[in-house]
């Protein structure tokens, strides 16, 4: 063998192990860079472009389709601490009854997400396209190859921060910081829209709602109106209100918390999720503060105040209620088993309440999904 | 205001006894976080656990302590004498329970007013009988395994007929799926249903759901109907195979969220109605392509399942559950990990672990390899990291048999590849490789396996990987990248080199340190990260650790200050090493920490106590190889490392850390290695003048012949390449020695046979030291009920020796001080003596602590491996004042067999061990101790008929006053040709039963067995070669198959009639630990 033949040899096995490794790991390097600098060196595998948001991270170990479609996420960079991401694929999109049938809302809301480790392969009977697959068709970036627990611990100790995710090629772009911007309104429907029917009907606000709160509703028999977020609610006949989850800093939704104060004044049952229950908290006269770093998981304790009854909740939320300001007619109606923070309030003599937590879960725990009764009992 | 029940001031725990298939450590784990649970409280506790080589039935941990049979009677009369306030039932596993549930109903518990904590009676009772749970779940419309619960084989029949075949049998009220199996027809069922029945009046027959996912969730509930659920587990194997013969998975991998909570909710839902306080385990069947889904059952107590959910999220499920047991709420209890937040929540994990089972069917002759609803493995692993590829290949190193992964390793035989798929065996995960490997595709394997195609994609990727690797030329022609994503899929360094370097590796150990030199120098190193229960979230100063190289940082910082020791533990529970390593371990970490210095554990066995994180100040769950163990010692830099204490596998280790420069505490890696080399070790024995029995180490018939010529036969034949079988065997005549060399093993120069001279009627001692220095400063000489010949692992032992000469004793003594002095020995050490007429050989010695320390320690009340470790960090010890002539009681160490769960097994002792546990029972004098310990490991006292068949003319006369007892004492005895007629001859009457051979005779051996007329069978084989066919053979396997007490050792059955005889149950004196 002459010395050409054997540099064709040795291309050749070169290549092999190029096309072996590329049926492996068809990706491009990217980088997360967080507003402090760090830098977290990973690999592509969704849409290879730039995106920036405020970073947050989620224990959950089961979900990414619900969560990415939450339309809280609205403006946030999702880090999954659970190593593995994409094994079940996604779930098609398709709607049911108006509403999507497996996804939380009709579209991806997180700006990216963030793995250890990506599953090439997906496995589910349910599942008609990979996760991959799934964000490069609503153009969003993932990437893996990242120590997500050393990032989450770097979160934990300095608070949720802003981040960008820059894939090899693409331009570079600014921070963006979501919770300057009004959120809900960017996230809450423009029009008023009818889901389900009864002889009840529901009032309710959509801050960014998740659709397995229409969906917990219309399979109570209400008839759901859904409003936009500013919309004057109080102008229409209704048997109960109900506010939304949604993104973001609960005082960009001062429209909002206007007209629940007159909906307090009616006297109608009201209750509330996530969003909902800072927004009738500001209402009833309370404040609000941001978490360090927020609550999101499936496996937040919770205890219903006065009683020994706790639940595991399914979270997301960045800011919480500050029980204190709490005026004297309400009371705080949950409290949280590990940090003590508000989980929901409730007027001591009118049917008002509400909870910080999750009881339409999707994803996580269904344990209080009894909410939705307390509150359709109450019409 | 307290939720506890404050009348509650003293409680009696159940263990499980000595381990077995099906109900092994755990349990000891379990038992051990409940009796801190109740010692937090205040309250006082008694255990009754004959297992003494548990870490429960330690010093310290259970205020009293009975090595007794937990079994109704005796724990009657404890409970007589103790007037305990509460019961545990729930942390001894189905031995506890099932007693529990007998000493509820015989109206026991209520007479002496003791209260069941925890989960009540009936709430059990609904759990293990099939009916009922069955109409249990109805009750709230949960869908159960459709299944006909009969009493004949009549009614299987019919039931088989109408659920449709394939179906599955199984017995209630059986531990760990004893008796149950898969019939595909009328023939099968028949059997499986006859077997069955003797274990429990009650038979399961059931839809057969092969195919459908394995899903297991563990629930807990206060009595405040609060509920979680603390981890959920997949099967890697889908249902067919026994949750413990499988590779399992936490959490859920191939799981969507909708489906993960619809089990969840549904899991609750039925703790709820069952009405659980504690902790329970639901088991799914879930159909891979629906949401359907059917409950195969409830464990209403700690299982194993349960121990694997809490190391593998850091719950301490057990000691929450005897919590809540006293009347606490979920929300009373603190997170033990992060100590402030709830211990009402969910751990999220951040990691995935793998459990792999650890089987040992080449221990036994004849048995069936094939893997299913019936529990055959004795042990198991958990591997910890941050890819499916990082733990399994991890898990399958752990597993301890000579595998290096999922590849890299030397090619199992299979004759029909798409056989070794679709009918599991121990081996299958390798068959899997080798399939891929040929060209299998992922969807043929799923179709053959029904494996969920998401593992084997994973899988598929380390096949890729070790193509990718294999194009490399040689080491320094791997890209970082590479090398990088290789360590990152869980390859070894081994297994790196072996890719690379294929035929042209020739020493493995250089091979290991140039790729870990390569990609030390690449920056390629693991980290070590915590498992904290909440993913990270809360800070935690949790001292539970393992590596990866799924990461860039590593969560502890390190001190570097030299003031830890790293204790390497004993891995998975196998024939020959288990709990009694455990307590070894344990009690080597409590030393260290107690003498000042920051204690380190390195172990990956799910099912023992030296994991549990508060043992000891760092806790790697992680492998205890070579490339490992550095990692690790490069990460702690600790003052020493302690090797004696974890049985073989760190002993193992020796040489290659003394070569790296590790601190070994205690004897010198070049001791070691002169008493684990055959050759130094003898020739060491003939400078001392120190008698051994003669061997050699032959590589052809002609020199074996000549051997043999010489010494005669039998010899003890040890290949150093086992084919099948067993690894070691007596033969007795140039027959045996042919066949055993032909069929099982593999004699050339490259692989030698061990060929060793084999006394006869020999009796073997066992010597159990702990020296200073060359000087030994503590010992224990016990002597072997049996005759040599029964490895010293399944042999009954007596400590202190009733029956040795003071001369022998003298000897012994005296010989080991050589020896002790000659290797210059500091630590602990065993050596092992063969001794007829006073003359005394050595058989063997190990450097390191024995199976037989945790017994000696007890009975003798000396901690040997407290001293030991103390002489490890140097410390000066005093002789303890106190020997074994001072004790005025007797210990009897027995083996517990597990034969019944090993179908087709021949159920005769040899030289190769097979028992799965033991237990230790003091007693007044051996007959008492016999009793006890015998009762213990599951033998009864016979009630009517006695089957004697007792081999040679030799044996046969050993046996005769036995016999005459049994006469004495009213038992029918039965008694096969050669054996009735010995009996006639000496006046003792016998009634002549004949061989299932001679068919044509009345009346048949086998129909006695069948009809219970005989409730205990002394068969003693003629020589000591197992034989799979032939009539003691079908006699033996009747006996373990119809659950009838079997003897197969003339000595140990001698004595046993001779205890059973002399006394009474009722005599049995009921005394704790401390009043010895």
């Amino acid at each position: 063998m002459n010395s050409f033949q054997h540099s064709v040899k040795c291309l050749n096995e070169s290549f092999i192990c190029i096309i072996l490794f590329y049926r492996m790991h068809n990706t491009k390097p990217a980088v997360l860079i967080l507003e402090d600098g760090t830098r977290f060196q990973g690999k592509s595998f969704g849409y290879d472009t730039a995106a920036a948001g405020e970073v947050v991270f989620n224990t959950a170990m089961t979900g990414y389709p619900e969560s990415l479609t939450d339309p809280s996420y609205e403006g946030q960079i999702l880090v999954t601490t659970y190593p593995i991401l994409g094994n079940y694929g996604v779930p098609p999109q398709r709607e049911k009854d108006d509403v999507s049938e497996y996804y939380e809302s009709d579209r991806i809301h997180c700006r990216a997400i963030v793995a250890q480790d990506y599953s090439w392969n997906h496995s589910h009977w349910q599942a008609d396209r990979s996760l991959a697959q799934w964000l490069k068709d609503e153009k969003i970036p993932g990437i893996y190859g990242i120590d997500t627990r050393a990032l989450t611990k770097h979160l934990r100790e300095k608070g949720s921060m802003l981040g960008k995710i820059i894939v090899d090629g693409a331009p570079d772009i600014p921070f963006y910081d979501p919770n300057r911007e009004n959120l809900v309104a960017k996230v809450s429907c423009k029009e008023v829209e009818i889901h389900g029917n009864g002889d009840k009907t529901v009032v309710l606000v959509d801050c960014g709602v998740k659709h397995n709160i229409i969906r917990c509703l219309t399979r109570r028999g209400v008839r759901v109106v859904m409003v936009p977020w500013d919309y004057d609610f109080t102008s229409i006949p209704y048997d109960g209100l109900f506010i939304s989850n949604g993104p973001g800093n609960p005082d960009m939704a001062e429209a909002t918390v206007a007209n629940i104060r007159k909906a307090i004044r009616i006297g109608k049952p009201i209750c509330g999720i996530c969003m909902g229950n800072q927004l009738l908290s500001k209402a009833a006269g309370a404040t609000t503060f941001k978490l360090k770093y927020g609550h999101r998981s499936h496996n937040q304790p919770v205890r219903r105040c006065g009683t020994d009854q706790c639940f595991v909740t399914s979270q997301n939320h960045g800011f919480a209620v500050d029980s204190s300001t709490l005026p004297p007619d309400w009371e705080p109606l949950f409290i949280n088993m590990n940090d003590g923070t508000n989980e929901g309030i409730r007027h001591k003599t009118l049917p008002f309440f509400s909870a910080q937590f999750h009881p339409e879960a999707s994803s996580g725990p269904k344990d209080t999904e009894f909410l939705f009764d307390e509150f359709i009992n109450m019409l | 205001m307290s939720n506890i029940d404050s009348t509650i001031r003293k409680v009696l725990l159940l263990g499980s006894g000595a381990l077995k298939i099906g109900e092994a450590g755990e349990f000891d784990y379990s038992g051990s976080q409940a009796l801190k649970a109740m010692k937090e409280e205040g309250i006082t506790t008694i255990l009754i656990n004959p297992n003494i080589a548990t870490v429960q039935t330690s010093e310290g941990i259970a205020d009293k302590i009975y090595f007794l049979p937990v079994t109704p009677l005796f724990v009657e009369k404890v409970i007589q004498r103790e007037r305990p306030d509460g019961i545990l039932l729930a942390f001894g596993g189905q031995t506890a329970l099932n007693c529990g549930v007998a000493l509820h109903e015989s109206g026991i518990l209520e007479k002496y007013g003791v209260k069941v904590l925890g989960t009540p009676v009936r709430a059990i009772m609904d759990t293990e009988d099939r009916e009922l749970f069955v109409q249990k779940l109805d009750e709230i419309g949960v869908k159960t395994i459709r299944s006909e619960a009969v009493n004949s084989i009549d009614d299987a029949l019919r039931a088989a007929d109408r659920l449709g075949y394939p179906v599955i049998v199984r017995a209630a009220y059986a531990l760990g799926g004893l008796g149950s199996g898969f019939c595909d027809n009328e023939q099968e069922l028949v059997t499986l249903t006859e077997k069955a029945l003797s274990f429990s009046p009650q038979v399961l027959v059931e839809k057969s759901l092969k195919g459908w996912k394995e899903v297991e969730y563990e629930v807990v509930r206060d009595r405040f109907d609060n509920c979680i659920t603390v981890c959920n587990m997949e099967n890697f194997d889908p249902l067919g195979i026994h949750t413990g013969e499988s590779i399992v998975v936490a959490p859920s991998q191939t799981l969507s969220n909708e489906d993960y909570h619809y089990l969840r909710k549904l899991a609750i839902k039925i703790i709820r109605h069952i009405g659980i306080v504690g902790e329970c385990n639901v088991q799914y069947a879930f159909d891979p392509r629906s949401m359907d889904y059917r409950v195969i059952e409830v464990n209403a107590r700690l299982s194993r399942s349960s121990a694997l959910a809490s190391k593998a999220t850091g719950y301490p499920l057990a000691f929450v559950a005897a919590k809540l047991g006293l009347g606490y709420g979920l929300f009373d209890l603190k997170n033990s990990v992060t100590k402030v937040t709830s211990a009402f929540f969910e751990p999220a994990l951040d990691y995935i672990v793998c459990k792999i089972p650890r089987w040992d069917l080449g221990k036994f002759h004849g048995v069936r390899r094939e893997i299913g609803s019936s529990m055959k493995s004795v042990g198991e692993v958990m591997a910890i990291g941050r890819t499916f590829e990082e733990v399994i290949q991890k898990g399958l190193r752990m597993i301890g048999q000579g595998m290096h992964g999922f590849v890299g390793n030397r090619p199992i035989d299979i004759t029909d590849m798409d056989r070794a798929l679709a009918e599991p065996t121990d081996k299958r995960i390798f068959a899997i490789s080798q399939a891929m490997q040929a060209g299998y595709s992922v969807e043929r394997i799923h179709q053959l396996t029904k494996i969920d195609r998401w593992f084997l994609f994973r899988l598929q990727n380390i096949i890729d990987t070790s193509r990718a690797l294999s194009n490399a030329q040689s080491l320094q022609q791997l890209d970082a990248d590479t090398l990088r994503s290789a360590k990152q899929q869980g390859f070894s360094d081994f297994q790196i080199a072996r890719c690379v370097l294929k035929d042209s590796m020739t020493d493995a150990e250089t091979a290991n340190l140039s790729v870990r030199h390569l990609r030390k120098s690449l920056g390629i190193t693991p980290v070590v990260k915590q498992i904290d229960t909440l993913a990270a979230e809360y800070p935690a100063m949790t001292n539970y650790l393992y590596l990866t190289y799924n990461g860039s940082e590593n969560d502890i910082t390190y001190l570097h200050d030299h003031r830890s020791i790293v204790v390497l533990g004993s891995g998975a529970y196998r024939i020959g090493s288990s709990v009694e390593f455990d307590w070894c371990s344990v009690n080597a970490l409590l030393t260290v920490k107690q003498q000042g210095w920051r204690s380190v554990m390195i172990n990956y066995n799910p099912e023992t106590v030296s994991t549990d994180y508060d043992m000891c100040d760092r806790l790697y769950f992680d492998e205890l190889t070579f490339e490992r163990v550095m990692d690790i010692l490069d990460l702690e830099q600790p003052h020493g490392v302690i090797l004696s204490v974890g049985g073989q596998i760190p002993n193992n280790l020796a040489t290659r850390l003394d070569k790296e420069q590790v601190n070994i505490l205690g004897t010198s890696a070049r001791s070691i290695d002169n008493a684990e080399d055959r050759n130094k070790f003898s020739a060491m024995l003939d400078r001392l003048g120190i008698d051994q029995p003669r061997w050699r180490e032959l590589t052809n018939f002609d020199d074996i012949h000549r051997f043999i010529d010489e010494v005669g036969f039998p010899v003890l034949v040890r290949p150093s390449y086992v084919l099948s079988g067993a690894a070691m065997n007596v033969c007795s005549n140039t027959d045996e020695l042919h066949r055993f060399l032909r069929l099982a093993a593999n004699v050339s120069k490259k692989h030698p046979v061990v060929v060793s001279e084999f006394i006869q009627n020999a009796k073997e001692i066992e010597m159990d030291a702990v020296a200073q220095d060359g000087e030994i400063k503590a010992y224990a000489i016990s002597e072997h009920i049996e005759f040599a010949g029964v490895h010293s692992g399944d042999a009954t032992i007596q400590f202190p020796p009733q029956k040795l000469y003071v001369e022998t004793m003298r000897r012994i003594k005296k010989v080991s001080s050589q020896i002790a002095q000659a290797l210059h020995i500091s630590g602990p050490f065993n050596i092992q003596f063969l001794a007829k007429n006073n003359d005394i050989k050595v058989i063997e010695c190990n450097l390191r602590a024995s199976r037989s320390f945790p017994f000696v320690s007890k009975v003798l009340k000396i901690n040997f491996i407290d001293l030991a470790t103390k002489i490890m960090l140097g410390i000066p010890v005093e002789k303890p004042a106190k020997n074994a002539f001072d004790l005025d009681y007797v210990g009897i160490k027995a083996s517990q067999f597990s034969f019944s769960r090993l179908q087709g097994a021949d159920p005769v002792l040899g030289v190769d061990m097979s028992s799965t546990g033991e237990v230790g029972c003091l007693g007044v004098d051996t007959s008492e101790a016999i009793l006890k310990s015998m009762l213990s490991v599951g033998l009864r006292i016979p009630q009517k008929g006695v089957l004697l068949s007792t081999g040679t003319p030799k044996q046969k006369a050993d046996m005769l006053e036995s016999a005459q007892l049994l006469h004495k004492h009213g038992y029918r005895i039965y008694a096969t040709g050669g054996t009735h007629r010995f009996l006639n001859d000496n006046g003792i009457p016998a009634i002549r039963v004949y061989w299932p051979s001679e068919s044509d005779m009345l009346p048949q051996a086998l129909q006695l067995l069948h009809d219970k007329e005989i409730d205990l069978v002394v068969n003693i084989p003629k020589n000591l070669t197992p034989t799979e066919l032939g009539n003691g053979h079908t006699i033996r396997r009747a006996a373990i198959d119809l659950n009838i007490s079997l003897l197969t050792n003339a000595r140990l059955a001698s004595a046993f009639i001779r205890a059973f005889t002399s006394l009474s149950v009722d005599d049995i004196e009921i005394r704790p630990w401390n009043e010895y």
